[in-house]
């Protein structure tokens, strides 16, 4: 049964002619057909493309071509991230029924690759949240237990893979929106370091944090497709023009020998659930027998993470989101009872009309934290709260190669559990948003399942900028070490 | 915990971001907001305990300034750009008035 191989095992036999990608796209598309209705993790399936992907490589790996290593492997797409002729609705009812015009430069990367594009994956509206709860389309959810959230905002991207319907999926992180549902559904997540893949193409949220990234079953499968889409593009002012990190050669390696492993102290104690602080303790543990260096180490300031955080993004979102206007493309609304209103009427109407309550939240804080009077209390200390944030990393990266942590406090929470409390929900990306407002890459690797809930634990390695190699290395050993739990069916 | 803001105060934030938002939604906002206003607020005291000489950070890329030669180049076609406008008419997105909006 091809819909359990990791992708690297699916490309292998692809190569040695043991199965075909049509076989084993297929294969895929039957299983999102038999368990989707449970999880939701898609909100648009493409079967004909993808086959017709897949038949295109087979055929050219028939007639003798040398192919990339993944050609022939399908792939799921977040539905953040732009597909030409494939609807892209970003969660949300204001770009329901969209198509692109145009591919991400991601997908772009995927099909000259030969990566048949299964579908398009549920998520928070526009990515903003944890729990995919904020789905225009209804919730995404996790396949250890159907009534709990799978994490978010790629939460569709995850559930995909952990359920075997998709051996790899793109997702996107701003605050943790790919290492949190890594963690949540027991599969790896990788946000590369801020300008490491390109955003062309990927609706923005907020630019100076956002990045997309692998999410994968194995480490190495992660940096399989990290290698696909990492790399310099010119249509992304902020991408590095610099040699991608040796990420497949390092996950090849996986050894954590002399490595010196920072534990942060800050993450850790109240709000901590102890199921996830023993297996992560035990973690640390193995780590250590196999010969890494651990070292605690202090950086105060990414406890502020959260507040500099939820002041940095939402007023990018209300400087981002203003594109959708009604005008260009997208939902166009008039309001009721006004004949012939103006442009900025229908505006106001479709914007109120297509958004969901946490993105009008979002832009509205914002709003406020830009206007005149607040910008300085708000949004420059919070600007300041950055640098300081950024110092703490090269003060632990002086002393280590890695730091170590939770990926996220607790384990996948039930859906409607912190629907009512905003702040409840936005404390619980305390462990991943530090990375984001750096710019720095981070890693999520399934520690275990947490003998308090039986749910997924992930554990968190951070790298400084441009060094996304070691996170691949630190991560295939612990991999090793702790071996990944493999859910045997989706739990109804 | 800071005091609710007024039904005035998230009308006035909504009309600045172009949300048409319900007496209901701008009553619940102006609940929600105070107390991730609070929390949030930490920022300031932070910054003054760190001290002077904080620079601020708008973006981890350690880039300035990137142009591409200034040399045409294929962009979309008229009828890809238009195709997913809510309205178009001979050949141009068909929009609402956009003058003369106070009559």
């Amino acid at each position: 049964m091809t819909t359990r191989l990791h992708a690297a095992d699916l490309a292998a036999q692809l190569a040695d002619g043991s199965v075909t990608s049509v076989e084993a796209t297929q294969a895929q598309l039957d299983r999102i057909a038999a368990v989707d209705g449970d999880l939701n993790a898609f909100l648009h399936v493409d079967a004909e493309g993808a086959l017709a992907t897949a038949a295109d490589v087979d055929a050219r790996r028939a007639a003798g071509e040398t192919l990339p290593t993944l050609a022939g492997v399908p792939i799921a797409v977040k539905d953040l991230i732009n597909t030409a002729g494939q609807p892209t609705t970003a969660g949300s009812k204001i770009l329901e029924g969209w198509v692109p015009p145009y591919d991400a430069t991601v997908v772009g990367r995927l099909r000259a690759a030969g990566l048949p594009i299964l579908g398009k994956t549920n998520l928070d509206e526009f990515a903003m949240g944890s729990s995919n709860e904020h789905s225009a389309y209804g919730p995404a959810r996790n396949p250890w237990d159907t009534s709990r959230i799978p994490g978010g905002s790629s939460g569709g991207s995850a559930a995909a893979v952990a359920a075997f319907e998709a051996p790899l999926a793109l997702g996107t992180d701003t605050g943790g929106s790919i290492r949190q549902p890594g963690a949540m559904t027991g599969i790896v997540g990788v946000k590369p370091t801020y300008g490491g893949v390109s955003r062309y193409g990927v609706i923005a949220m907020a630019s100076s944090l956002d990045q997309v990234g692998p999410m994968a079953r194995s480490v190495l499968d992660a940096a399989l497709l990290h290698e696909v889409v990492a790399g310099h593009d010119p249509r992304d002012s902020t991408s590095i023009d610099a040699p991608v990190p040796s990420v497949v050669e390092a996950a090849r390696r996986g050894d954590v020998a002399g490595l010196r492993i920072g534990v942060v102290r800050e993450f850790a104690g109240e709000g901590f659930q102890p199921g996830v602080q023993r297996r992560f303790d035990e973690a640390v543990a193995k780590l250590a027998d196999a010969g890494a260096e651990i070292v605690e180490v202090s950086c105060p300031s990414f406890t502020h993470g959260i507040a500099a955080y939820y002041l940095v993004m939402p007023s990018e979102v209300s400087s981002n989101l203003a594109r959708f206007d009604a005008m260009r493309y997208g939902l166009r609304v008039s309001p009721e009872g006004n004949p012939s209103p103006s442009a900025e009427q229908v505006m106001a109407a479709t914007r109120d009309a297509g958004l969901g309550d946490e993105v009008k939240r979002r832009i509205i804080l914002g709003t406020y934290a830009l206007s005149s009077g607040y910008y300085d209390a708000y949004y420059g200390s919070a600007q300041k709260v950055r640098t300081l944030i950024a110092q703490d990393f090269n003060t632990a990266f002086a002393q280590v190669d890695v730091l170590f942590s939770p990926t996220a406090p607790t384990t996948a929470w039930r859906l409607g559990e912190k629907s009512d409390d905003p702040l409840a929900m936005y404390l619980e990306d305390v462990c991943t948003i530090p990375a984001n407002l750096a710019g720095v890459p981070g890693i999520s690797v399934p520690i275990g399942l947490a003998d308090d809930s039986g749910l997924p634990v992930g554990g968190q390695f951070l790298a400084p900028a441009q060094a996304d190699d070691r996170l691949y290395n630190a991560g295939a050993a612990l991999e090793r070490l702790v071996p990944a739990p493999v859910l045997e069916e989706v739990v109804r | 915990m800071s005091s609710p803001l007024s039904r005035e105060d998230v009308a006035h934030l909504a009309s600045l971001a172009r949300i048409s938002l319900s007496v209901a939604e701008l009553d619940r906002l102006g609940a929600e907001l105070p107390a991730i206003l609070d929390h949030v607020a930490a920022v300031q005291g932070v910054v003054e305990s760190a001290g002077a000489d904080v620079a601020p950070m708008s973006h981890p890329a350690p880039i300035t300034n990137v142009f591409r030669a200034d040399e045409p180049s294929p962009g979309l076609s008229r009828d890809d750009a238009l195709a997913g406008a809510p309205a178009s008419e001979e050949d141009r997105f068909l929009v609402p008035k956009i003058l003369g909006e106070e009559a």
